[in-house]
């Protein structure tokens, strides 16, 4: 694809672990690279910013085959998980560094640093020591650093992971807006899927060290491709056969039937939130068509909801008020009688 | 809330003598001979002696060899933990154990030794005689081998230790910026083992100072040349025992000024 900014197949093979993965992105996309531990998110952006050897694959950057590449003669800016600023250096030669070793003179370096600073609104700390600085403050001088070298491809690993709950707000909705003005592609590494969400323009997920899905956030969210995603993102998620509105997860003793809202056909699957569980003790009269009748596993407060965990002929959550868990009166390994309106059980092509 | 706890564990008797006493006499093991020095120094002729020519000369040739010496071994001696602790070859363990042979081998083994390499029959300094007209042995030159053999492992051996206790991590980080090896070794990774360099360049000026046995070996004891304080020191004891004293007071004050000075920069991490 010529549109493309970035196009790279990335193959990594050390004992017990494979990497292989493709990868585009558009000028100016931001794609979230988004997996559990170990799922080689990491691996591939060390890959490409050319720390780690490729097995095989190749990467091109507007055109540009830049695999054989060393590191420093990469046009990337990176951004690390704890930010690796310089102690002994101040913000201001943080950020010099880069044009410095990219051959610009030693006044322009530090006048462009200090322009750099000033964008990501910390001119008036350049003179600090990174240690005199706060978390966001030094993820700040980190992104302005790595831009500083005016780079193609802007690698960011885990960006906000090293932050308090609180500051990740204020610099995620910051990150946000200096990755719209950048003009080159970037990838962001990260576990958390509101991250993703809020910061990516589209999400590939990444699941032992291949790519499972790929697609805008609002897709992901809405139709999970496989378990992982489908807690990410929330949803109770199967796959099986559908006639008309009828789906069958799996076959003999451990089959269920789900109705969906819509008619499909073939493999597909099907998908509803957790909130659409209604919970009873017993079976309720009128009987929708999706009842079942299941063990409870687990009970979890999340937020002001409560998360009810349950297993039987088919797996999955509900959230419920704490009310409605007390007027139910059950513990784990009682048997509730779990319902699903149809017309909240989306399904979509497997 | 922390006092009154503190109070009992002294007051309670639970301090185990076991580990006081022989912790008290080795305090005073190590006192003592200090104070053996300052109750015998002969206080009232001490400026006289301390400014012949003989005391000048020795202080000056072992202030300048020792340092001379630590300037060599940070030269040979960063590079050398460097490759040490940043490259693998075959054999890199084995060259890591001979390194550090001049720490453990008596020094005066380390002068013969110098002396069978660099004297004018020696496996280099033959030809160094033959091509050159040089001879290293007996010349101020030598005092300084002599301390750069003994005292360098010192210094490669506290670099390594601080270099393999960096996080390479922000080298990685200054190649994504564009930084060849040479600038990140000069930029980053220089500044961040600084403390362990300062370390063992003190280590090793200190171990240069107080030098002897390759010394005397290799360089001989020529007043003026290579008769450095310790060898001044030891010769004096058997003439003019008060002289002696002087020497070790001053060498004593030397090493006192020199440590209590880098303590706060660097030697915090000894």
């Amino acid at each position: 694809m010529s549109t493309d900014s970035l196009y790279t197949r990335l193959v990594v093979s050390r004992p017990g672990f494979r990497l292989d993965m493709e990868l585009s992105a558009a000028p100016g996309e931001v794609v979230a690279l988004l997996g559990p531990n170990g799922a080689g998110k990491s691996t591939a952006l060390r890959a490409l910013a050319g720390l780690l050897p490729l097995t095989r694959g190749r990467i091109l950057l507007e055109g540009r085959d830049i695999t054989a590449l060393p590191t420093e003669s990469r046009p990337i800016g990176m951004v690390f998980q704890d930010y690796l600023l310089f102690a002994h250096m101040s913000a201001l030669e943080n950020v010099a560094f880069g044009p410095r070793c990219r051959g610009t003179d030693k006044r322009r370096a530090r006048r462009e640093a200090a322009e750099f600073l000033a964008r990501v609104g910390l001119g008036d700390h350049a003179r600090s020591r990174p240690a005199a600085l706060s978390g966001g403050q030094a993820q700040r001088v980190a992104l302005a650093r790595a831009l500083a070298v005016r780079p193609r491809l802007l690698l960011l690993d885990e960006p906000l992971s090293a932050l308090d709950a609180h500051t990740r707000l204020t610099v995620r909705s910051q990150l946000r807006r200096h990755l719209d003005d950048f003009d080159g592609a970037a990838i962001v590494v990260t576990h958390d899927p509101l991250e993703a969400m809020v910061l990516a323009d589209r999400v590939t997920i990444l699941e032992h060290g291949t790519v499972v899905q790929n697609g805008t956030p609002a897709e992901v969210a809405q139709h999970p491709r496989t378990e992982y995603v489908a807690r990410l993102v929330g949803l109770n998620l199967y796959r099986g056969r559908a006639r008309g509105t009828t789906v069958d997860i799996g076959s003999g003793p451990g089959s269920a039937r789900i109705a969906a809202r819509e008619p499909g056909r073939g493999e597909v699957f099907v998908a509803f939130p957790p909130r659409a569980v209604a919970l009873y003790r017993e079976r309720p009269t009128g009987s929708p068509r999706n009842t079942w009748r299941l063990t409870i596993d687990g009970i979890e407060r999340l937020g002001d909801q409560v998360r009810v965990h349950l297993d039987g002929e088919l797996a999955l959550s509900a959230e419920i008020t704490p009310a409605a868990l007390a007027e139910l009166r059950m513990e784990p390994g009682e048997k509730a009688w779990a319902c699903v309106k149809a017309t909240e059980v989306d399904s979509y092509p497997a | 809330m922390s006092a009154p706890l503190r109070g009992r564990r002294i007051g309670a008797g639970r301090t185990p003598w076991i580990l006081v006493l022989p912790a008290l006499a080795g305090v005073l093991f190590l006192l003592l001979p200090f104070a053996g020095l300052l109750v015998r120094a002969p206080w009232p002729t001490l400026g006289a002696r301390l400014l012949t020519p003989e005391v000048r000369a020795a202080l000056l040739l072992s202030l300048t060899t020792a340092s001379v010496a630590t300037a060599i071994s940070l030269l040979l001696g960063i590079p050398l933990a460097w490759v040490l602790a940043r490259t693998s070859f075959p054999g890199r363990r084995l060259v890591r154990a001979l390194v550090t042979v001049p720490m453990v081998i008596p020094p005066v083994v380390g002068g013969v030794a110098l002396l069978l390499a660099f004297g004018r029959s020696g496996v280099l300094g033959r030809y160094l005689y033959d091509w050159f007209g040089y001879s290293m042995p007996f010349t101020p030159a030598a005092v300084v081998a002599a301390q750069v053999f003994v005292a360098m492992p010192f210094l490669v051996i506290s670099v390594e230790g601080a270099l393999r206790g960096a996080d390479t991590r922000y080298e990685e980080a200054a190649a994504t910026l564009g930084a060849s090896r040479a600038v990140i070794f000069r930029r980053v990774t220089l500044p961040m083992v600084m403390p362990g360099v300062g370390a063992g360049a003190v280590l090793c000026w200190a171990r240069s100072l107080g030098e002897f046995g390759a010394t005397i070996t290799f360089a001989g004891n020529f007043p003026g040349r290579t008769q450095t304080m310790p060898i001044a020191v030891y010769v004096a004891m058997q003439t003019d025992p008060q002289s002696a004293i002087v020497l070790s007071l001053v060498l004593l004050l030397v090493s006192l000024v020199i440590l209590v000075g880098l303590r706060e920069r660097w030697v915090g991490s000894l």
